[in-house]
């Protein structure tokens, strides 16, 4: 079979259409929005790719995935190939496919992009992903590195963990990774829900790098269970990737009532949990008509798509700057509104208010405008005087982002740590402490998968390199 | 998976049970707590340490079944699993010898207070341990407690055992007695008792420490869940508690956001009982 095209067939493809749910059907259930190319889509995606010599979307991913290459082999119809590059480049495909923000990193940089649309290179990972885990039995085996006798701890079974691991493992050290929650996936698994990345692509990856070897034992949280000294006793080498898991609060008035949520504990209640999920699931959830969102990025996506599949009339999503700053990725805003969430824009919030009986009630706002640009470069909001108004709701999440968790680096002195208690690391991760490596959202604050993906790569080479010198 | 070595029944609802944990036996002091998880699908419910023996690798959980999941959990027999337990979480209790120190347990908040009585007499405090409960059953750990403390006073609503009434009434007398009067005051039990008591030590000016007991999920920090109110600011219990100073606590706000799953929890509980009768 060949990918033999000239460039003005392939330009005469147009991009194809990601199959989807319907949305009224859909925002009533937790199953997967996007159900994937078929077979032929895959294969017609493929051949839009115009195999550019000097690779411009390649520079936009963050770990390098070789994507003239796996394109290529997936529009010649060779599917473990395809893996095989693939997975080469990237340890959670299935994840990255599904989400990455493509339109702002490899997508963007695609020349297809520039007169017409790009080619869909995160719909065709998901699809070759989605492949080899069906196809195990046609998946090239890559041979197994010799045993180095050398062993890594991992702290977190987030992208940046599980990374990390795998490519330890691949180079033959043993690995363990700890985890604090009693489950796999960190983000992954408690805050991205099921209908944008089904929990069992985290089960079928974590069960892959088990294959590999990788040991992971939950239920202990470094800083508590074990100290980072007594891992640096026990192991070689130490890789930190903790997350950005800790909420920060709205500093507002009404913010304790009953009905208030932070994100992380509305999201892990639904997605860790199972609360309002499964019919078993012991984990209880406030349910109400009208639920409030505070912030624009994918974590409020995420909150006030989960509460309108919870059975939420009107689900809102209350943001100070317009649609265009909103930082979330464009498919969820895009899957939001058509799942009928209503976007509150250029509005801040400014008070809860409560019921008589500590119930909240509504959330006191007020309306804001653009003014000229911060140094972010986007515009900052203004609030317009005498502009208050009252939003009537019964349960209002905060989703305006979250922190450092000093948990782990409070029992640790020696580790180096910037004004806002992020781990202070090198391009390389390596910490102030020698043996020590962290990368992932504890280094950069929250950030995204395929950075935190990076990371973890990047310092598993690292420490590689650092345990030839032991 | 955490084997369950003993189970035994203390007062109605209130098991003392033996589980083998041995890095969070080694880890822990007193004051921290776990979050226990029994099987898939089950609710994450945190739980004092109440005591532990770092040589045998086991931790002691005083569990009262109040709700669906604790009445689960202590269905567990021995030589059963429980799944998760996580831990030791929480701060430690800033433990000296402040010389005479008043402890006060109420309901299965006496379990809680176990730990601090213990550490407290190592440290070589006079200690009098007031204990209060609805009736004479609910008396718990008296033979544990009484060891430790030089004075062990016992309270009960019905009058059925030693002082009619709430635990308050023999702690005011306490206070009021310039021989006996405590440096500092540990208390821990239901809200309303938490809060009384520190109502009386807030006119003596006397160091008070309470237990709280927020709901929680993480225990670690991540969902803010378990936020209450401490003086001016929103403090996360599990990682800058459990214990917080009892004169700058919110207690309203505390008791109003652990009734948050009542109407849940009701339908929860129902729902059990139904299957129960079925079964029977
Ligand atoms: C709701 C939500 C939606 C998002 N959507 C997207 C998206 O669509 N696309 C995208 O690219 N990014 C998204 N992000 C961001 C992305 O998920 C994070 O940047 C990424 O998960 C960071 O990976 P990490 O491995 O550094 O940390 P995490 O994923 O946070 O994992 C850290 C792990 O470490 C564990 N841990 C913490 N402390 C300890 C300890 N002391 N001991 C042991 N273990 C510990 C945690 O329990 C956790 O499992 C989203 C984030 C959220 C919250
Ligand atoms: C740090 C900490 C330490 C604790 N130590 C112990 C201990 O050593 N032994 C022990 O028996 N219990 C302890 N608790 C309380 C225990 O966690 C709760 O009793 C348990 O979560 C209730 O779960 P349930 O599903 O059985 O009851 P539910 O069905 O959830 O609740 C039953 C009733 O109790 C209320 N409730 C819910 N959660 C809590 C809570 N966290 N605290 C108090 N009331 C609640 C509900 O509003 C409801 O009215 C501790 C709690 C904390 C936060
Ligand atoms: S990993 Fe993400 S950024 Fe990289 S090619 Fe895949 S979808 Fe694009
Ligand atoms: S830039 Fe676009 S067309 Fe060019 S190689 Fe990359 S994916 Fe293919
Ligand atoms: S229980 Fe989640 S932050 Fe405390």
């Amino acid at each position: 079979m060949s990918n033999k095209l000239t460039a003005k067939e392939r330009l005469a493809i147009e991009r194809v259409h990601m199959p989807e749910l319907p949305a009224d059907e859909r925002s009533r259930n937790f199953e997967e929005v996007n159900l994937g190319l078929s077979g032929d889509q895959a294969l017609e995606e493929a051949k839009r790719c115009l195999q550019c010599k000097h690779r411009p979307c390649v520079a936009g991913c963050p770990v390098g995935v070789s994507i003239p290459e796996f394109l290529d082999a997936l529009a010649s119809d060779d599917l473990p190939r395809s893996v095989q590059i693939l997975r080469g480049d990237n340890a959670l495909p299935a994840v990255c496919g599904r989400v990455c923000p493509q339109e702002t990193q490899c997508e963007a940089l695609c020349v297809r992009g520039m007169k017409g649309e790009s080619v869909g290179i995160g719909y065709l990972e998901r699809y070759v992903a989605d492949w080899a885990m069906n196809h195990p039995d046609r998946l090239l085996v890559d041979q197994r590195a010799q045993k180095t006798g050398k062993t890594v701890a991992v702290v977190g079974c987030g992208p940046a963990g599980l990374t990390a691991a795998g490519e330890l493992a691949q180079k033959g050290h043993a690995v363990t990774i700890f985890e604090a929650l009693h489950d796999t996936g960190g983000v992954l698994r408690y805050g991205i829900p099921e209908f944008r990345l089904p929990k069992e692509i985290i089960d079928r990856e974590v069960a892959h790098l088990i294959d590999l070897g990788v040991s992971i034992e939950c239920n202990v949280i470094i800083g508590k269970t074990l100290t980072i000294d007594e891992l640096r006793e026990d192991f070689d080498a130490v890789f930190v990737a903790n997350g950005a898991g800790l909420p920060t609060m709205l500093g507002i008035p009404g913010e304790n009532l009953k009905g208030v949520y932070a994100a992380n504990e509305f999201l892990t209640r639904v997605n860790l949990m199972e609360a309002g999920r499964k019919e078993d699931a012991s984990t209880p959830i406030i349910k109400r008509s009208e639920v409030a969102v505070i912030g624009g990025g994918n974590t409020a996506m995420d909150c006030v798509r989960t509460a309108r599949r919870l059975g939420a009339e009107r689900a809102m999503i209350v943001y100070r700057r317009s649609e265009a700053e909103m930082p979330a990725r464009v498919e969820e805003i895009k899957h939001a509104k058509e799942e009928g969430v209503e976007f509150v824009m250029l509005t801040a919030p400014l008070e809860i208010l409560a019921s008589e009986d500590g119930w909240v009630r509504a959330l006191k706002c007020q309306k804001m405008e653009l003014g000229p640009a911060d140094a972010s470069g986007r515009r900052r909001p203004q609030p317009i005087e005498g502009s208050e108004f009252e939003l009537s709701a019964g349960v209002i999440i905060n989703a305006v982002g979250t922190n450092a968790n000093p948990l782990l680096t409070a029992t640790a002195p020696e580790l180096q740590l910037n004004k806002w208690g992020n781990i202070v690391a090198n391009e390389n991760g390596e910490t102030s402490i020698p043996g020590v490596f962290a990368g992932g959202d504890i280094v950069r604050g929250g950030a995204t998968v395929i950075l935190a993906m990076g990371d973890g790569k990047k310092a598993a080479a690292a420490i590689d390199e650092y345990l030839k010198t032991k | 998976m955490f084997e369950v070595l003993s189970n035994e029944v203390l007062a109605e609802n209130l098991h003392k049970m033996v589980v083998s944990a041995p890095r969070i036996a080694k880890a822990r002091k007193a004051g921290q707590f776990v979050i226990v998880r029994l099987a898939q699908g089950e609710e994450r419910i945190p739980l004092t340490i109440g005591d532990a023996d770092a040589a045998a690798g086991t931790i002691t959980l005083f569990i009262q079944a109040i709700g669906a999941s604790t009445r689960r959990i202590v269905q567990t027999q021995p030589g059963g699993f429980i799944r998760d337990v996580a831990g030791p979480l929480g701060k430690e209790t800033h433990i000296t010898n402040w010389g005479r120190v008043a402890c006060i347990g109420g309901g299965v908040g006496t379990a809680v207070l176990f730990p601090l009585v213990k550490a407290l007499h190592e440290a070589g405090n006079q200690i009098t341990t007031i204990i209060g409960g609805r009736s004479e059953r609910y008396i718990i750990l008296e033979n544990e407690l009484s060891p430790l403390s030089e004075e062990f006073l016992v309270t009960t609503e019905d009058g059925s055992r030693g002082f009619k009434g709430f635990v308050t009434g023999p702690l005011s007398e306490l206070l009021a007695d310039p021989e006996k009067a405590p440096k500092a005051v540990f208390a821990v039990g239901p809200v309303p008792m938490m809060k009384a008591v520190a109502n009386l030590t807030r006119e003596k000016g006397i160091e008070t420490i309470v237990s709280l007991n927020p709901i929680m999920i993480d225990g670690t920090g991540m969902c803010g869940g378990c936020r209450v109110q401490i003086g001016n600011e929103t403090k996360f219990a599990c990682v800058d508690g459990p214990e917080f100073d009892a004169h700058l606590v919110d207690f309203d706000g505390l008791s109003d956001r652990l009734t948050s799953y009542r109407k849940e929890e009701a339908t929860c509980l129902a729902a059990e009982c139904k299957l129960g009768r079925e079964e029977a």
